[in-house]
């Protein structure tokens, strides 16, 4: 397996404030890969570094081989990562078409789209009943997967997915996790932040600890589970 | 059917049709003000002025130049799209992180340079285009082409523009920037692009009400004064950025002024209308429209 995301020494922040320090992670092709942590420890900073909402302060991240630091913000989506955001950030007065539509935006999707609305329709049917609906007055769940769906529709190699269960019903972040072993299925690398330990674990193959924006630990995602700090500190037993 | 068109005087039918006339074109207007507010979230104080410039235009093409309307009206629409593309790349980019004051005092400014630039330009004469459309006479009712030609023109550029930003991905991106600017990256789309195509767009339909306005209104550099105002009033009673409730308060502006001077002189349409907007600015601050939170 190649390296597809590789970070290497990222230091990151709003302003004054550093949140992120000497982060490096990689990940390669096909794999699903956690980064866990407390609220506040940087997740949310790490996925907005490598989608280009902000830029690092020091450090290098390459999609592929390429630069994406030196990539606009708005070009980073071709590079084939597609990142969700945390609070799924739909367009609540958009239809879920619409919405749809948007993630098909940039010139390489846009020629796929009607095959990329299939894909996404066979992943979540429930979206194709709901095409016409504002997307803000749909329930947690089904913002959720329109928000997953969006972000496929740009035909994404590499999935950012930030906290996809905050926010929604026990039951509803079963379905939301089960649908994340859907989404590897269809061959998809995954990157996915989640303070949801327990459930997480499930998922990924390997993941990394971050605690005040540092890389406490890494390894594979049993190897996590069964180490004694996390199950004390997070997973309760 | 007699008896029904004898309570409902002939003179207030012609005057209600001339209000839907002539709130075809103030909707067109306020149109593009709200467009422009709506999604780049500054107001263009110039905005009647670049009417005037794309009035000016006309009047060149078609006086000077000696080319039919119908081959300067594309013309006239591309420079002012230029215009407003420009009016946004020099003076509205540099500032979008500014306070919204130096906004409106910076496009304030550009008010004042383009009526200044007219006056030394152009000169103060009253100009028009020497082109005289007949009145259609509808047993007693007379209405002018110009009006009625205003109207279906101004009513197809609004289908236009509401095919464009709802069937079009620019379109989508132009009504998503809006509600979310933070995140457009994620799209991959580059919201200075999205500006600038929406500031043309903008301009565009400053540049059609131009073409228009110039069929039934003389040119001279401060003829902007004449619906700024008005336009202003229009997009802030339906709600700043609010396409449907600047279409509707076009509408109702346009009756008041229409019928008011009916009963009396056309001036006091206006008095008439402006008082309105001051009550109604006390009932629903937020505009007809408003979204209750």
């Amino acid at each position: 397996m190649t390296g597809m995301l590789e970070l290497k020494s990222i230091d990151a922040g709003y302003g004054s404030f550093q949140a992120l320090f000497d982060v490096s992670l990689d990940v390669r092709a096909g794999e699903a890969v956690g980064v866990i942590g407390p609220n506040g420890a940087g997740k949310t900073t790490l996925m907005r570094v490598i989608s280009g909402l902000i830029r690092p302060i020091r450090g290098t991240i390459a999609m592929e081989g390429t630069d994406v630091v030196a990539t606009p913000p708005h070009r980073i989506v071709s590079l084939g990562i597609a990142h969700v955001p945390e609070n799924r950030r739909l367009f609540p007065r958009l239809t879920v078409a619409d919405n749809l539509k948007m993630g098909a935006y940039m010139p390489g999707a846009r020629a796929h789209y009607a095959e990329r609305l299939e894909f996404v329709f066979e992943l979540f049917p429930r979206l194709k009943e709901r095409l016409q609906q504002m997307a803000g007055t749909m329930s947690g769940g089904e913002q959720q997967m329109c928000a997953i769906g969006r972000a496929l529709m740009s035909n994404p190699k590499l999935l950012l997915l930030d906290e996809p269960s905050a926010g929604l019903a026990p039951v509803v972040v079963q379905q939301v996790f089960e649908l994340v072993k859907r989404i590897r299925a269809s061959g998809l690398t995954v990157l996915i932040v989640e303070q949801n330990v327990q459930q997480v674990l499930r998922v990924v193959d390997r993941a990394y600890l971050l605690e005040a924006g540092s890389i406490r630990a890494a390894g594979s995602a049993a190897e996590l589970a069964a180490s004694d700090t996390i199950k004390q500190a997070y997973l309760g037993v | 059917m007699q008896s029904f068109l004898n309570i409902f005087d002939i003179y207030l039918l012609e005057a209600v049709i001339n209000g839907i006339l002539l709130g075809g074109v103030l909707a067109l207007l306020a149109l593009g003000l709200n467009l422009i507010f709506g999604v780049i979230d500054v107001t263009w104080i110039c905005y009647a002025e670049l009417v005037m410039i794309g009035m000016y235009g006309m009047y060149y093409l078609v006086q000077v130049f000696h080319l039919p309307y119908w081959a300067a009206a594309p013309l006239v629409i591309l420079l002012v799209a230029l215009l407003g593309a420009a009016l946004h790349f020099l003076v509205i980019a540099p500032l979008l992180t500014a306070p919204p004051i130096n906004q409106l005092l910076a496009t304030g400014g550009v008010l004042f340079i383009l009526q200044s630039f007219a006056t030394v330009a152009f000169g103060i004469d009253f100009r028009n285009l020497g082109i005289r459309l007949p009145v259609l006479a509808l047993g007693e009712m007379n209405f002018s082409y110009a009006r009625l030609l205003s109207f279906g023109a101004a009513l197809a550029g609004m289908i236009g523009v509401y095919l464009f930003l709802t069937r079009t991905f620019t379109g989508t991106a132009i009504r998503a920037i809006a509600q979310d600017r933070q995140i457009m990256p994620l799209m991959g789309v580059d919201p200075k692009r999205i500006y600038l195509v929406t500031s043309a767009i903008g301009g565009g339909l400053a540049g059609l009400a131009a073409c228009l306005l110039v069929l039934q209104y003389d040119v001279h550099p401060f003829v902007g004064l004449s619906f700024g105002p008005i336009t202003f009033l229009i997009c802030v009673l339906g709600g700043l950025g609010n396409f449907i409730g600047g279409f509707i308060a076009a509408f109702v502006f346009a009756e008041i002024i229409s019928l008011g001077g009916l009963f009396s002189d056309l001036e006091w349409g206006y008095v008439l209308a402006f008082a309105f907007f001051i009550v109604m600015m006390f009932i629903r601050p937020a505009g007809l429209l408003s979204r209750r939170s």
